[in-house]
């Protein structure tokens, strides 16, 4: 038996000696002077609280990224990047603070703010036009905000949650033979009771509708660690298949009681935020089989990871991988700031390689467009497929991947789903056509 | 009328219609009862010895299930980590009693309440910075998985929580009734002033009732932890002994028990039959409001002590 107490001990005093200092300091590290001629990409974080276990992966993603393009190139074109981070908690209170308090950072203020919650989107969205500030939800937000003739500044690409919920219809019919083989089923989902939770619902109630499937749905409030009613009445309606929508502890719970009542976890299929490591690692292997969306790829294989190792941890994958080097939110928050630099690149076209503010970022969102060819430039084949936004279409219409928990690692298990466009789009342009009526916006003419 | 008749009537047919099942959802709200009861009795301990509602009860939980688990992850067999662990809760009580308690004798209750819930922010702060915000998994070899009785399913680790919860309260009666500090600490619990006066050192019953506390919270992270792993939301599971101890009664093992029973019971089986007619979730309210009732009529909790303020 050897005992390595060197580490563990060694953060305990490390912690022990940082709260003395802060206490008898008075003081946190300042970050560094900001760059005069940076682009702003504040990023909003939750390193902290009941979801930093979901937080730091994404958060140590998208900073990566950014550091490696500062370290490879200096920048975008030779324009510094400036991307201080703000923590939120997952708290809406706190990032709405972390959104006034950056929006006029660096010379030009916030070139894009990237909420990293549904509850932050729709809490600043009515204030980022008035801003200047475009607002990119990707993978969560308000689904009808890809309706972009009324939600102008904001953007959510590469797809939504109505999207992805017509993407595991599409593939539950697949598995059960054919669209016609879905009728007479029962299709559970089983939601984190809030904005984000909900906003499958009528998506799938209006597929019930069309396909003949029975619709049934499991409210789990804040934050989820008791379950057992839940899934009480889940074991007694026996649905054919279980979709989840969950966030934190309550995707944990989640699938160990899935495993407990022995559901079957081939037929249990969790949203992109119910599909990551930190998720299925307290069940291990009993949860083997329970499958995910996502909209990227996930593994370290990829030419942008091998950069991000090289440049950011000078080859040292142990350090690359305790900072969660090519797990499944580690890669989302990469492949979220792949977009939103791209998205850069292509304002720089139109204006120059100049220091960009909020308005020439959202014009560089909305032209948007990232090629087979481009995706291969930037080390990514195979990470996440091509992408074109317009105006009218903020979304871009992304397909998703089914993936799989094999007991110790996250497999992907399919090709590229392409959702219900036909479905969702009438839905996109209903909803945000009524919100524009509600707030007296008016409808941009996109021909 | 259909609606009240779904509301009155049909729920109770559906239980009539599947009686087995209904047996199940009250094993299993037993279940949940005693998981809420393991983080009550140690509210109530500390309560009873000093009159302090800790706040920092939930922090605790998450640390001590941080400190286990941290010290399992550095290779160190479950018996050494499990000592391990309570040394570092001891000291924890030692150090929360030294910097926060002791300061604070003789001011009012509430700024004592205040003073916990500083320091439940301060020991969670502390277990990320020492432990890390990972969520772990904790394995300590407790039964997993179910069997049926008839066609009853019964979970074997719900089975090893109850006999979990049992223990502790025979272990902490026996504590209180036949060893020199248990009587020292029911003696400050039933009077201070008095208690100091023949010679109790109160600050040292403080440190013991604190330690004590850490050792529950120790044995409800394990159970806790066991379930869904160790992470920051164990914090939260205050929220949920709260309707507990007021319907149990501040001060009282016994009722944290019962009481855990009884909310475990009533939001499951409130959530199951009714609660899809209210757009389900309805367990984190329905057991504050079935405390709240209780109040009316016990305002001192089930098996607390009546409140007698003599002016």
């Amino acid at each position: 038996m050897t005992l390595s107490f060197s580490f563990g001990l060694g953060r305990l005093a490390l912690a022990a000696a940082g709260a003395v200092a802060i206490v008898v300091t008075g003081v946190v590290p300042q970050k560094a002077a900001a760059e005069e001629d940076a682009i702003f990409l504040p990023l909003t974080v939750y390193r902290t609280g009941a979801y930093a276990p979901n937080g730091i992966p994404f958060a140590n993603g998208s900073r990566d990224f950014l550091q490696m393009l500062m370290a490879r190139d200096g920048g975008i074109n030779g324009v510094p990047l400036e991307f201080p981070e703000c923590e939120t908690r997952y708290d809406t209170a706190m990032g709405v603070e972390c959104y006034e308090r950056y929006k006029d950072g660096g010379a030009k203020g916030a070139a894009v703010f990237a909420p990293l919650s549904t509850g932050i989107t729709y809490a600043i969205m009515e204030l980022a036009p008035d801003d200047g500030i475009p607002i990119h939800s990707m993978g969560y937000g308000r689904a009808a905000a890809s309706y972009g003739k009324v939600f102008d500044w904001t953007f959510t690409f590469p797809t939504t949650y109505w999207a992805q919920a017509t993407a595991f219809i599409r593939y539950i019919a697949q598995e059960e033979g054919g669209k016609e083989a879905l009728e007479g089923k029962k299709i559970g989902l089983i939601y984190h009771n809030s904005a984000y939770g909900r906003e499958p619902i009528p998506t799938l109630e209006r597929l019930s509708e069309d396909l003949g499937f029975e619709f049934v749905s499991y409210a789990v409030d804040h934050p989820g660690q008791e379950q057992s009613a839940t899934w009480l009445s889940i074991r007694r309606d026996r649905p054919d298949w279980l979709m989840m929508w969950g966030w934190g502890v309550m995707n944990q719970v989640a699938i160990s009681e899935a495993a407990r009542t022995g559901f079957p976890m081939d037929r249990f299929l969790g949203v992109w935020w119910s599909g990551s490591e930190p998720d299925v690692r307290p069940a291990g292997p009993d949860a083997a089989g329970y499958k995910a969306g996502n909209f990227h790829s996930i593994g370290t294989e990829f030419g942008v990871l091998q950069d991000i190792l090289e440049y950011v941890y000078d080859g040292d994958e142990d350090a690359a991988r305790e900072n969660n080097w090519g797990e499944v939110l580690y890669n989302r928050g990469l492949v979220n700031y792949i977009y939103l630099t791209e998205a850069i690149r292509t304002a720089m076209e139109e204006y120059g390689n100049v220091t960009l503010g909020g308005e020439e970022m959202r014009w560089g969102m909305e032209n948007l467009n990232i090629t087979a060819e481009r995706i291969a430039e930037i080390g990514a084949e195979g990470l996440f497929e091509p992408i074109q936004i317009t105006c009218e279409d903020h979304e871009g219409r992304g397909p998703v991947i089914i993936q799989q928990w094999d007991g110790e690692n996250w497999e992907r298990m399919t090709d590229w789903i392409d959702p219900m466009h036909d479905v969702v789009w009438p839905m996109y342009e209903e909803s945000a056509l009524a919100y524009a009526e509600e707030h007296g916006l008016e409808v941009r003419d996109c021909d | 009328m259909q609606v009240l008749f779904d509301f009155l009537i049909g729920p109770f047919f559906q239980i009539f219609e599947a009686p087995i099942f209904f047996v199940e959802v009250v094993i299993g709200g037993m279940a949940a009862g005693i998981m809420y009861a393991l983080v009550a009795i140690g509210f109530a301990v500390i309560f009873k010895a000093s009159g302090i509602v800790n706040f920092a009860q939930g922090a605790m939980v998450l640390f001590a299930g941080l400190t286990l688990v941290g010290f399992l992850q550095m290779g160190a067999p479950l018996w050494l980590a499990l000592i391990a662990t309570v040394v570092v809760m001891v000291a924890l009580a030692y150090a929360v009693e030294r910097v926060v308690l002791g300061p604070l004798v003789n001011q009012p209750l509430i700024v004592l309440f205040m003073a916990t819930i500083g320091l439940s922010f301060v020991i969670e702060g502390f277990g990320e910075l020492a432990w890390g915000s990972d969520v772990h998994r904790l394995d300590v070899g407790l039964p997993r998985g179910s069997f049926f009785v008839g066609d009853i399913m019964i979970d074997r680790f719900h089975l090893v929580a109850a006999g979990s919860a049992g223990a502790l309260v025979v272990a902490i009666v026996l504590f209180m009734q036949y060893t020199k500090f248990g009587r020292a600490l029911r003696a400050v619990a039933d009077d201070h002033q008095a208690a100091l006066s023949v010679g109790i050192p109160l600050r040292m019953i403080w440190v013991i009732t604190w330690s004590i506390a850490g050792v529950i919270a120790l044995v409800a992270g394990v159970m806790w932890g066991t379930q869904a792993g160790i992470q920051f939301s164990l914090v939260l599971i205050a929220f949920k002994a709260l309707p507990v101890l007021i319907l149990g009664g501040f001060n009282s093992i016994t009722g944290a028990i019962v009481a855990g029973l009884i909310i475990g019971v009533g939001e499951t089986v409130f959530e199951v039959y009714w609660g899809q007619m209210m757009g389900g979730a309805t367990e984190n309210w329905f057991a504050y409001v079935v405390a709240m009732i209780f109040l009316f009529f016990r305002p001192q909790g089930l098996f607390g002590e009546r409140i007698i303020e003599r002016v």
